[in-house]
């Protein structure tokens, strides 16, 4: 992971390839509401994609659909242009679709090590767990991402907002994610780690990192996304880019439900 | 040593500390488990004291005893290992005192009612079908639960609860309300008898090796360390370790061996194998029980199991948080299945144990043995809210519990005293684990 600052706002990025991920027509509806309904969103590389939408609107099970975590009831997903069939967590992470949930998703009661390879744990020939090789590994992808982190013996439960985020972020990264699902990753965090946040999206996409972002927050959107996608009532309002629009166009998208330039 | 006290979020300098506080940082050992082992000391010293006292005879801290002691705790103490799966991962098993029934009751039929018709009485190969049809028996019920539970989604509290009521009810269907009598000889030397007992000579194999594994342990723990560069506990703490771990095995085959067969056995053996019994009496030593040896070997397999392996880190991940456990690709309702499962297995072990130290097979067999088990897995430290627990804590947990009961015994209290006991401890040691949870935060 190189460090390399080249804010690409300005840099557009090449739409005209094969997109990282399509989501076409994708429904699901449970006990008869329709959670998502036909909606199509897309990523290509190195873009940032926002999710907007009050809560209820539909993105986190949009994007829990693409993470495995719900099977949907009708759709296509092509990953790299290539049908993908995406049943569970595990589909999902051997397309390289990695999740940073919004409740992080770590086990309270196992330490940094073990919350960072769960599902995938480091076996030795035996094919006993291999918990010093893993917390090896651990210490190494910290000293990157968060080198003030020390607390590598204790379980999660022990550590501070940040500190558990940056296992999150860690387990994300650590896999060589392609894709990087991020369900407002801010939320909990102070402007410091805010900050740390915003600075590792600009890292994963000088990558060619392809990352959607579930946010409320519109500042956060405009400043670290490419393009943004407002969902409302499971329905897709539009795909804008973020260079063409307000704040105030992507906040009536989001209240008002039409696109900027539709008449009232 | 000191480059440490950073990595483990340590602030005090070591220096600031007592030597208590050094020893213990230093050799790592975990002071919940020290806790337990002194708990059950005081227990043991405490009734020998008043033994001694009140009744002019300490009869607690006997070879005889203790040994016992051992014998009467394996079958609770192999369902304990068990429990604590089901605990770790938010569930209970109300079931396994009746399921031990039932597993008991079919093994009984099949050693002494169709067998013996089949390959003659006493035939060599009796004591493993039966053996083996209760393990499934035990098997099959428990995966049983497990789809309930996972795939039903009832609550393991209800599952269980019907299985209590299911399986004592099934138990006696199956034989007719009879008791099963007797079981086969060899299938009798499961449950610790005098010659259910490996003898000195096993027992000091079984005690050499034990204490070398012991040590390899320990260096070959050293040995990974350095192999990533991690930070070493200091040799002296090590060898301390090392030391007190092969000392123990030692003294527990100096003990087993210290108690002889009782005069009557003795008599019936030399009898048997035309041996002249000398001037004074033949000293024939117990050594280890096979039920004990049974227990120890489930209490090492699970150990390994759940720190060593994937399923083992799954069921704390589980029991740690369910949602992330599964977001992580984990199979949580396939998961459930073999932890029932597995829980059902432990349950027929356990009875096979049961009904061998009974001699015989009876539908009541492991009434209320489920809230034994569960509280020896609640004593051993293994929370209900989910995600903690430990196989040796369940243990010591069984430990605790039937050395309360032995020595009410023995000094000569009431089955109503020793409940009103046990059931007290049994809150108790919750108090005392939150007031300690809550201390090292």
């Amino acid at each position: 992971m190189s460090i390399d600052h080249t804010t690409d706002r300005e840099s557009k990025i090449d739409r005209t390839g094969t997109p990282l991920v399509d989501m076409r027509d994708i429904c699901i509806s449970f006990g008869g509401v329709h959670a998502v309904d036909h909606v199509s969103v897309d990523l290509y590389p190195g873009e940032v994609v926002g999710l907007l939408g009050h809560n209820g609107a539909g993105k986190s099970t949009l994007i829990k659909i693409l993470s495995g975590a719900y099977g949907m009831d009708s759709g296509e997903i092509y990953v790299n242009g290539e049908k993908a069939t995406i049943t569970n967590p595990r589909d999902a992470r051997s397309y390289n679709i990695e999740t940073i949930y919004q409740t992080l998703a770590l086990a309270d009661n196992l330490d940094a090590a073990s919350n960072l390879f769960l599902g995938r744990e480091l076996v030795s020939s035996v094919g006993f767990v291999d918990d010093d090789a893993m917390e090896a590994e651990t210490r190494k992808i910290m000293a990157r991402l968060n080198p003030n982190f020390k607390k590598f013996k204790d379980p999660v439960s022990a550590l501070s907002g940040g500190q558990r985020q940056s296992v999150a972020i860690a387990r994300a990264v650590y896999f060589n994610a392609r894709i990087l699902i991020m369900d407002e990753p801010t939320a909990a965090l102070g402007p410091h780690e805010t900050q740390m946040v915003s600075e590792l999206i600009q890292q994963l996409k000088a990558d060619g990192i392809g990352i959607f972002l579930i946010s409320h927050d519109i500042h956060d959107v405009m400043e670290l996304c490419d393009r943004a996608s407002v969902m409302k009532n499971g329905k897709l309002v539009g795909t804008v880019d973020v260079a063409d629009v307000t704040d105030d166009d992507l906040l009536g998208m989001i209240i008002l439900g039409k696109k900027p330039g539709e008449s009232e | 040593m000191t480059d440490t006290s950073n990595d483990t979020g340590v602030q005090t300098p070591p220096a600031a500390k007592g030597p208590v506080a050094r020893f213990l940082q230093a050799t790592e050992l975990d002071t919940r488990l020290l806790g337990m082992i002194g708990a059950l000391a005081l227990i043991w010293v405490g009734f020998h004291m008043y033994g001694a006292l009140v009744n002019g005879f300490g009869a607690f801290l006997t070879p005889r005893n203790l040994w016992n002691l051992s014998v009467q705790t394996s079958s609770i103490g192999i369902m304990a290992c068990g429990m604590v799966l089901v605990i770790v991962t938010r569930h209970i098993d109300l079931s396994v005192g009746s399921l031990l029934g039932f597993c008991a009751i079919v093994m009984g039929v099949t050693q002494v009612w169709f067998l013996p018709q089949i390959v003659g009485l006493e035939h060599w190969s009796i004591w493993i079908i039966a053996v083996i049809v209760g393990l499934i028996t035990g098997t099959i019920v428990g995966a049983f639960h497990g789809y309930l539970i996972a795939y039903m989604q009832i609550p393991a509290f209800i599952v269980t609860l019907g299985g209590l009521l299911v399986w004592r009810g099934a138990a006696f269907l199956v034989a007719r309300g009879e008791t099963i009598s007797p079981v086969d000889s060899t299938f009798r030397l499961l449950g610790g008898t005098p010659e259910g007992a490996v003898g000195a000579t096993g027992s000091w194999i079984i005690g050499i090796i034990a204490a070398a594994i012991v040590v390899g342990l320990v260096f070959a723990g050293r040995t990974q360390r350095k192999k990533h560069g991690f930070a070493q506990r200091p040799m002296w703490a090590d060898t301390f370790i090392a030391a007190i771990g092969a000392g123990a095995v030692i003294g527990a085959v100096l003990l087993v061996n210290a108690y002889p067969w009782p005069r009557g056995v003795v008599r019936r053996y030399a009898a048997a194998e035309g041996i002249e019994i000398p001037e004074g009496g033949l000293f024939i030593s117990h050594g280890f029980a096979i039920p004990v040896l049974i227990l120890l070997a489930v209490a090492i397999v699970m150990t390994l199991v759940m720190s060593r392996t994937r399923f083992g880190r799954y069921v704390y991940a589980i029991g740690g948080n369910p949602e992330a456990a599964s977001l992580a690709g984990i199979n949580t309702k396939w998961m459930t299945v073999k932890i029932f499962a597995l829980m059902g297995f432990l349950t027929g072990l356990s009875a096979s144990v049961a009904s061998a130290r009974l001699g015989s097979a009876t539908n009541a067999l492991g009434t209320l043995d489920e809230l034994y088990v569960i509280a020896a897995a609640v004593i051993g430290g293994t929370s209900l809210a989910g995600g903690v627990g430990t196989i040796y804590g369940a243990i010591l947990g069984a430990f605790v519990m039937q050395s309360l009961q032995t020595g009410m015994v023995l000094i000569g209290f009431d089955a109503a005293i020793q409940q009103v006991v046990v059931g007290s401890v049994l809150v108790l040691a919750v108090y005392l684990d939150n007031l300690y949870r809550r201390a090292s935060k």
